[in-house]
């Protein structure tokens, strides 16, 4: 292997955003061009794998050549020929290219489970799984494990599902195994619907088969003979390579009639999601693969008992089933020694917002946030200062910046008033203003509520239109102390998890920052300067060069004023865009 | 029209689809769902055009009106929210003269969408020009775009 000079490209969902596939052409083009003298040829390959987790430096290249591995940075497609000719034609890497200490920080408080082979094999290519181990656990499992052992080991590994709500997996599965009939389902829940979070995205475009191999081993543990993936439809790169896994499992006799050479029959098939929020919920997914409007219905009964087309079924999240084979490689001890007490194992986030090193994280569970903060996330963008993380996307809430070394598990956060949810982390700084996050995420399940409900439908709504009055300086007294009980109604009385969670953002953010809820009602002033209707642009005549930049970015024609004289704007007139906030080179324009 | 109808709903007699799989065929072919599709399948499979319209209206997806030639995509996902999304959307808004529910421009040139994540949060905010990723971008960087396709189209 040590002579094998292997060349991987991020192709993940970063990596393709900053020109991935045209630095894995340039790359096939330039090698195939100069293996005319070398015989490197069968020796080399390029391959596309997935996320490699520090998104922000994409496109990001390794170049694995005589047993090192070179990470090289932000590659442009005509950076590539300088690579191929001096490192790996020459020996000798592109120093000022290579990654800097920043990046292997990124990685050292990580720990890689359900991403240990994201990034690393070609999500393409079942050898490549298979050579990395893949399906060796399915085969094993299925050849000479009894369902029951199956079912014991991830209880004793401590396995919570991953979807939110964080029910213990191998309970699920006894349920559903218990649960009486001949025909039983699995469904791998791939909505993801937290609008600010693409962790199982990243799995399935980086390792689709993990989460096959998952599936089959969760199917056999509950004798289940069909299973299906609800997936969105604004993944097509996601679906499209979960549609060539299957395919190629098929062809190896890992799907269909008598996979691995048992007696067991199984296939997955592939449902596309059509953008409901709600249909994340599990009774919702399962009316909407059955061709209905996605509305959920009360459970009892629960889908162990009946599900999809009224048969017990078991609804697991992609990051969930995607653990399964290495648990089951690694057995349940190993899993178990990550983590804490009563969340094991480790999470996948997507650190996001105002941080120096956005990308995707794998943790194990009770890490401390200014761990993932400071030092895997690098600090705060351009030297900020921290406000809050959020957590648990439109369900969750806020953490602030005072409870930094909060361990990250199910019950911390749950007791700091958040969840671990599905995986979004959002760094919040200075610049943002709390009661305008919690409109944000209002608005989000306003729209997506399936309007069921009387409480989730018209509470929503009646909560966004408080929050939106707050924010436009017209709230009033005692609107915080309305938008607390109204939350406590809507939560109580709401059907479906949807409408259940949907004011904890609000209560959450109340909670810890009152203040900023009262300077806008009372006050009439947004601390953080960024609820518009409360703000006022004025131009520093003492600063102002009279440029005319900020003249011509104005769309409401508010400002005037003679080349290189102070110019002014008309309050009458300004729409409060910020244009010419931005857009002053000499920052003589204020807000307040 | 009616040639591609019938090949829809034969694949659905065939594969034994449901309405959702039905008007996914249909928007994929046309870009939205033509009131004459759904009076088409209507009246071939027997189920009410209410019950089509019940679906279509329920699930983001679903367009009952044409989409513009050219299609921009801005994402208002939590990252690219709190990196200044809203300002990029009434920025194109403004440029594109749209307001209220509307999405499409009168000529039909061009479609406005909001989508949640594009999962490329690390380039937030993010804008989809016809398909292709903006990362780090603005209002003003997009309607240069904008007002370039509106040029070469004039030529
Ligand atoms: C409104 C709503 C949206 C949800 N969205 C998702 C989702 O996008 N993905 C997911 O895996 N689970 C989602 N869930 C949770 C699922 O209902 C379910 O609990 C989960 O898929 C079970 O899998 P797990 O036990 O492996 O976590 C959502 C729940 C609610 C109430
Ligand atoms: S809580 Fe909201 S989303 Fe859930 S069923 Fe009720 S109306 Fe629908
Ligand atoms: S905020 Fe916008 S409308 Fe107001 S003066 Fe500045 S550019 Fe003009
Ligand atoms: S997509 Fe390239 S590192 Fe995440
Ligand atoms: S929130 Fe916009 S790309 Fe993720």
């Amino acid at each position: 292997m040590s002579n094998t000079t292997v060349i991987r490209v991020c192709m993940g969902p970063g990596g393709i955003a900053a020109g991935g596939k045209e630095v894995l052409d340039t790359f096939e083009k330039c090698l195939s061009e100069k293996n005319i003298e070398a015989s490197v040829r069968e020796n080399c390959s390029s391959h596309q794998v997935g996320c490699m987790g520090l998104c922000a430096r994409d496109v990001l290249v390794e170049v694995h050549a005589n047993g090192a591995k070179t990470t090289y940075q932000y590659i442009k497609p005509d950076m590539v020929e300088r690579i191929v000719t001096e490192h790996i034609s020459g020996g000798r890497p592109v120093a000022e290219w290579l990654v800097d200490d920043a990046f292997s920080a990124f990685y050292k408080k990580q720990v890689k489970v359900v991403l240990s082979d994201v990034g690393k094999v070609d999500p393409e290519d079942i050898d490549a799984y298979i050579a990395a181990g893949g399906y060796e656990s399915a085969r094993e499992a299925l050849t000479s494990w009894t369902p029951r052992d199956i079912i014991d080991e991830i209880k004793s590994s401590g396995l919570r599902g991953r979807g939110g709500a964080g029910f213990p997996t191998g309970l699920k599965w006894e349920l559903g195994r218990a649960s009486a009939g001949d025909t039983k389902y699995i469904i791998c829940n791939a909505d993801e619907g937290d609008p600010g979070a693409f962790m199982d995205r990243a799995v399935i475009e980086g390792n689709p088969h993990s989460v096959a191999e998952g599936m089959i081993i969760g199917a056999y543990a509950i004798g289940a003979s069909k299973g299906y993936v609800y997936i969105r439809a604004e993944y097509p790169l996601a679906v499209e390579r979960l549609k060539l896994a299957l395919h190629q499992a098929a062809d190896r006799g890992f799907l269909g009639t008598g996979i691995f050479g048992t007696a067991m029959d199984f296939d997955i098939e592939i449902k596309l999601g059509a953008g409901a929020f709600v249909c994340g919920e599990e009774t919702a997914l399962i009316a909407s693969i059955e061709g209905q409007r996605g509305m959920p219905r009360p459970k009892p009964p629960f889908p162990v008992n009946r599900g999809l087309w009224q048969r017990p079924t078991v609804i697991n999240n992609v990051e969930t089933l995607a653990n399964i084979p290495y648990i089951i490689r690694n057995g349940c001890s190993w899993y178990a020694s990550y983590g804490t007490e009563r969340s094991k194992g480790t999470k996948v986030f997507a650190l996001t917002g105002k941080i120096r090193n956005p990308g995707l994280i794998e943790v194990p569970m009770g890490i401390t946030l200014r761990e993932i903060i400071y030092e895997i996330g690098g600090g705060i963008e351009n030297d900020k200062s921290l406000k809050a993380v959020q957590t648990g996307g439109p369900s969750g809430g806020c953490i602030p910046a005072s409870m930094l070394d909060l361990n990250v598990d199910y019950d911390s956060l749950a007791r700091a008033g958040s969840i671990v949810g599905s995986g979004g982390m959002i760094v919040l700084d200075e610049d943002d203003c709390m009661v305008n996050m919690a409109k944000y995420f209002v608005h989000f399940t306003q729209t997506e509520s399936c309007g069921k409900c009387v409480p989730c439908r018209v509470g929503t709504k009646r909560l966004l239109e408080i929050l939106t009055r707050i924010t436009r300086g017209e709230g009033k007294t005692g609107d915080i102390e309305l938008l607390e009980r109204l939350s406590a109604g809507v939560k109580a009385a709401s059907l479906c998890g949807l409408g259940q969670t949907a004011p904890n953002p609000v209560l959450s953010n109340i909670r810890y920052f009152r203040d900023e809820f009262v300077a806008h009602v009372r006050d009439k002033k947004c601390p953080a300067k960024v609820c518009r209707e409360m703000l006022t642009y004025r131009i520093l005549e003492k600063f102002c060069k009279g440029c005319g930049a900020c003249l011509r970015a104005c769309p409401g024609g508010a400002i005037t004023g003679a080349k290189k004289k102070p110019h002014v704007i008309d309050p009458g007139k300004c729409i409060r865009c910020g244009a010419c906030f931005d857009v002053c080179r000499f920052k003589s324009v204020e807000k307040e | 029209m009616e040639k591609t109808l019938k090949e829809i709903v034969d694949g659905y007699r065939k594969k034994g689809g449901n309405i959702i799989t039905l008007l996914q065929g249909t928007q994929d072919a046309f870009g939205y769902i033509p009131r004459e599709a759904v009076a088409f399948f209507s009246e071939e499979l027997n189920i009410a055009p209410s019950r089509f319209y019940g679906v279509a209206t329920f699930y983001a997806q679903f367009r009952l009106k044409p989409i513009g030639r050219h299609k921009i995509t801005a994402c208002c996902g939590t990252a690219c929210h709190v990196k200044g999304s809203d300002k990029i959307i009434s920025g194109l808004k403004r440029e594109l003269q749209l307001s209220g529910e509307n999405d499409t421009t009168g000529d039909g040139e061009f479609t406005l969408e909001e989508v949640a994540c594009l999962g490329t949060c690390s380039f937030a905010p993010v804008v989809l020009v016809n398909g292709s990723v903006r990362g780090k971008t603005s209002s003003d960087a997009v309607v240069k775009e904008i007002r370039a396709l509106r040029k070469k189209e004039n030529e």
